[in-house]
């Protein structure tokens, strides 16, 4: 025993001998010094093809939507390949599955980035597989499109942001709401970032422009018990309910609100993450006649979007439905391989500096790139669930309006960030 | 289970001396094996990014290694270590962001300017500027947590499925309020971009090599700590706790401090891993600690071997790395073969893959009568 406990000992040694020497051997740069620029990813343009990554949850609980992106991403990518590729090459989409879990999304990125030296990557859903990613595609200077609506506060110089900010959808509703002579809200969101950032941004707006909120709640992601929240709001003796649920937690939030006798005519819901695909899976009679915050419906009328839905139909099934953040997912390809082509390479900052002022005829109308913010101009639409599931535009903005992420151009949001 | 076996196997091996001889230089052998592996061929066979993974799957064994103590050794099913790796995992990237943003000239994190109260920096977020501070208090922190839960819980003589459903409940609801919390814990997005690791660039791929370094060398060191728990006086107490309470408290032994002591261990082992987790993967979030993570720290345990050492974190590694690769060619299995390597495990093969040689041998000279002692007997001494 005492002979192995020395011979042991020994070891011991050995390996934090061999750890330190390690460490010390390997002293990088410091914090603030100049990041070498050795940590910048090559992508590899060298072929016939270049690879771009497409990064969703293919599995978890996020799958239900994300797919669908997923979907529409390989359908701009196939079009694209069949108009003869970007710059004379054909793209190769790489999928990753984020797994629904953000330190898989970071994982996978970095997957993309290095070991398939992908020339883009678009895809996350998610504000918190954005958040996880973001320092990765920062690290490695490698662009991001991501084509969700979200809280906004944020402009990352490696991401490109598709789909609404705050001031293209929540102000937009609000003002609509305010206009309907709707102002006692009640707030009602999924646990987590974009719900409670959005009803921040709310309760700034409600305080300034005379609106009051009567209630706030929140609900675990995934959460199904409705029925103390759904008393909350009846009696509350609000105007109309502001819904940030996100996922299932809608399906069982809807059947409670119709069981306990609320409907779209006594208190209007307005939703801001309830699309197509969703309606469907909630069910249209829950849903008839409800309020939706959107930049594109599958109604939105266009001769892009009829052949937008007429492709995405023909190439997964006539039943299936197009909703707006795959709208999004669609255009952030074509917006990409605009900015290439303007900018005659794949080379990051090449692609970024060319990026202003790109315009785009898209589904949802005319789009234009916010070189400044990497954000795009977008319309906003208020539509309403109609009883064959799709939604109609009951008011739209009139033109794209100027995406404003951090809203240093509204004066109630000053204390906002 | 009978007692006399599993007590006599070590007992027999360490006085016969020509087993004597050959275990003295098979374990260090071992270990210097897996230093050369570990510290030597894997940073020079591995690109940047594979190295990277390599680190973060190291981290798990890290927690592997607590389990194989408690769990394997100390029969104590601890379905909720995502608890204990969150902490330390939290510990460390406060005092990261608030390293970084005092680099930046912030006195707030940049998640707390955006999303935050507005009244300044909370009290409990203070201390971790200091930086022996914040790094006492990855292994700390989650050792006291774990010494309050197992003091009240042992004593009471709260066992088995009780103990994991108490430990899972625990990882609840932690995540929750952590979810709940976002002005000061980030919320569901956690505490995420992380610049500087002590003043090192995490940018630079020299810094990140020197974090998986860093995180090698703490996993062997804690595996000899271990190997030197199993084998003391302490090791084998445990393991008669285990295996019959009752007869340890006739003895005059007190199963509940053992058992604590074992848990405590394992916990601080979790909080260092998940301290280290932070600069390897760049994020620590309330998904890395709740009830499915909990469950995922004990699968590669008990795939190895819980019981075994070298077992459990080959096993942690293994699934890890199953985990990264096959979750790309098939994304909707992942999940359904994790659930079931876990069932098979346990249910089948709980001595795991380390015993997987001894039983078929077993079953060969046709004793298979006793796989279920004969597997744990021979996992405790693989």
């Amino acid at each position: 025993m005492s002979g192995l406990s020395i011979s042991r000992r020994g070891l011991l040694a050995g390996i934090s001998a061999a750890g330190a020497a390690a460490a010390l051997s390997a002293c990088g740069a410091k914090t603030g010094s100049d990041a070498s620029s050795d940590s910048a990813a090559k992508a590899d343009t060298s072929g016939s093809t270049v690879k771009v990554g497409l990064l969703n949850s293919l599995s978890g609980t996020m799958a239900i939507s994300e797919v669908t992106v997923h979907n529409s991403l390989l359908l701009a990518v196939k079009e694209i390949n069949a108009a003869g590729g970007v710059l004379g090459k054909k793209l190769n989409p790489i999928s990753q599955d984020g797994a629904s879990d953000w330190p898989t999304f970071a994982e996978k990125a970095e997957a993309l980035i290095k070991d398939d030296k992908v020339v883009a990557t678009f895809g996350c859903w998610t504000s918190s597989s954005r958040k996880a990613v973001k320092p990765v595609f920062e690290r490695y200077k490698s662009l991001l499109f991501y084509p969700v609506q979200y809280e906004g506060l944020e402009e990352s110089p490696y991401i490109f942001y598709t789909g609404a900010t705050t001031n293209q959808q929540i102000v937009p509703a609000l003002d609509y709401l305010k206009k309907q002579g709707l102002t006692k809200l009640y707030l009602v969101g999924s646990d987590y970032v974009f719900p409670r950032t959005a009803n921040k941004i709310i309760k700034a707006y409600a305080k300034a422009k005379g609106m009051t909120v009567v209630g706030e709640d929140y609900a675990p992601l995934g959460s199904t018990e409705f029925g103390t929240i759904v008393n909350k709001v009846k009696d509350s003796g609000a105007d109309a309910v502001f819904n940030t649920l996100n996922g299932d937690s809608n399906v069982a939030f809807f059947k409670e609100y119709k069981s306990s006798g609320l409907t779209a005519k006594s208190m209007p819901v307005l939703s801001v993450s309830i699309a197509e695909e969703e309606v469907k899976s909630i069910g249209t009679q829950y849903l008839e006649d409800q309020l939706t915050a959107w930049n594109y419906y599958e109604t939105t009328p266009g001769a892009a979007n009829t052949k937008f839905v007429a492709a995405y139909q023909a190439e997964y099934g006539k039943d299936k439905p197009t909703s707006d953040p795959m709208e999004a997912a669609y255009i952030s390809v074509y917006l990409w391989k605009e900015m290439v082509e303007k900018a005659g390479s794949f080379d990051v900052a090449k692609v970024k500096a060319a990026s202003d002022g790109i315009e785009l005829d898209a589904p949802e109308g005319k789009v234009t790139v916010d070189g400044a913010t990497q954000h795009v101009y977008k319309t906003a639409r208020i539509g309403k669930v109609g009883a064959d599931g799709l939604i109609t535009e009951v008011w739209n903005s009139g033109k794209p309006i100027k995406p404003d992420p951090y809203l240093k151009g509204y004066d109630w949001a000053s204390g906002l960030s | 289970m009978t007692t006399p076996t599993t007590t006599t196997t070590p007992t027999t091996t360490s006085t016969a001396p020509p087993v004597a001889l050959l275990e003295r230089f098979r374990v260090p052998a071992g270990f210097a094996l897996g230093a050369v592996l570990l510290l030597g061929i894997a940073p020079l066979a591995l690109s940047d990014f594979r190295l990277s993974l390599l680190a973060k799957y190291l981290c798990y064994a890290i927690v592997a290694v607590g389990v194989s103590l408690a769990w394997g050794r100390g029969g104590l099913m601890v379905l909720g270590q995502g608890v204990f790796f969150g902490l330390g995992g939290y510990a460390m990237a406060m005092h990261l962001k608030l390293a970084d943003a005092a680099a930046t000239g912030e006195t707030l994190p940049d998640f707390m300017q955006l999303y935050g109260t507005g009244d300044g920096l909370p009290w409990w977020w203070a201390p971790f500027a200091n930086p022996a501070f914040a790094l006492a208090m990855t292994v700390l922190l989650p050792m006291a947590v774990a010494a309050l839960l197992g003091f009240f819980v042992f004593q009471r003589r709260v066992k088995g499925a009780y103990f994991a459903i108490l430990s899972q409940a625990l990882a609840a609801a932690l995540a929750i309020w952590l979810v709940g919390q976002q002005a000061t814990t980030g919320g569901t997005n956690g505490l995420t971009d992380m610049q500087g690791f002590f003043g090192y660039s995490l940018d630079d791929p020299v810094n990140q090599r020197m974090v998986y370094f860093i995180i090698a060398a703490v996993l062997l060191l804690l595996m000899a700590l271990a190997r030197q728990l199993f084998v003391s006086r302490y090791g084998e107490l445990l393991i008669a706790v285990r295996d019959s309470e009752e007869r340890v408290r006739f003895l005059g032994y007190n199963p509940a401090n053992v058992k604590l002591v074992a848990y405590v261990v394992a916990a601080g082992m979790a909080g260092l891993a998940g301290a280290l987790f932070v600069p390897a993967v760049g994020i620590i979030s309330p998904a890395l600690i709740g009830i499915v993570p909990s469950i995922g720290f004990v699968i590669g345990a008990a795939v190895g071997g819980r019981a075994s050492l070298v077992g459990a974190v080959l096993g942690a590694i293994a699934v890890a790395w199953a985990q990264s690769t096959l979750s790309d060619a098939f994304p909707a299995a992942w999940t359904y073969l994790q659930g079931l390597l876990f069932v098979v495990a346990v249910g089948f093969l709980p001595g795991g893959l380390a015993s997987l040689g001894v039983v078929l041998r077993k079953r060969r000279t046709g004793t298979a009568t006793g796989t279920a002692t004969g597997t744990r007997t021979t996992g405790e001494t693989a």
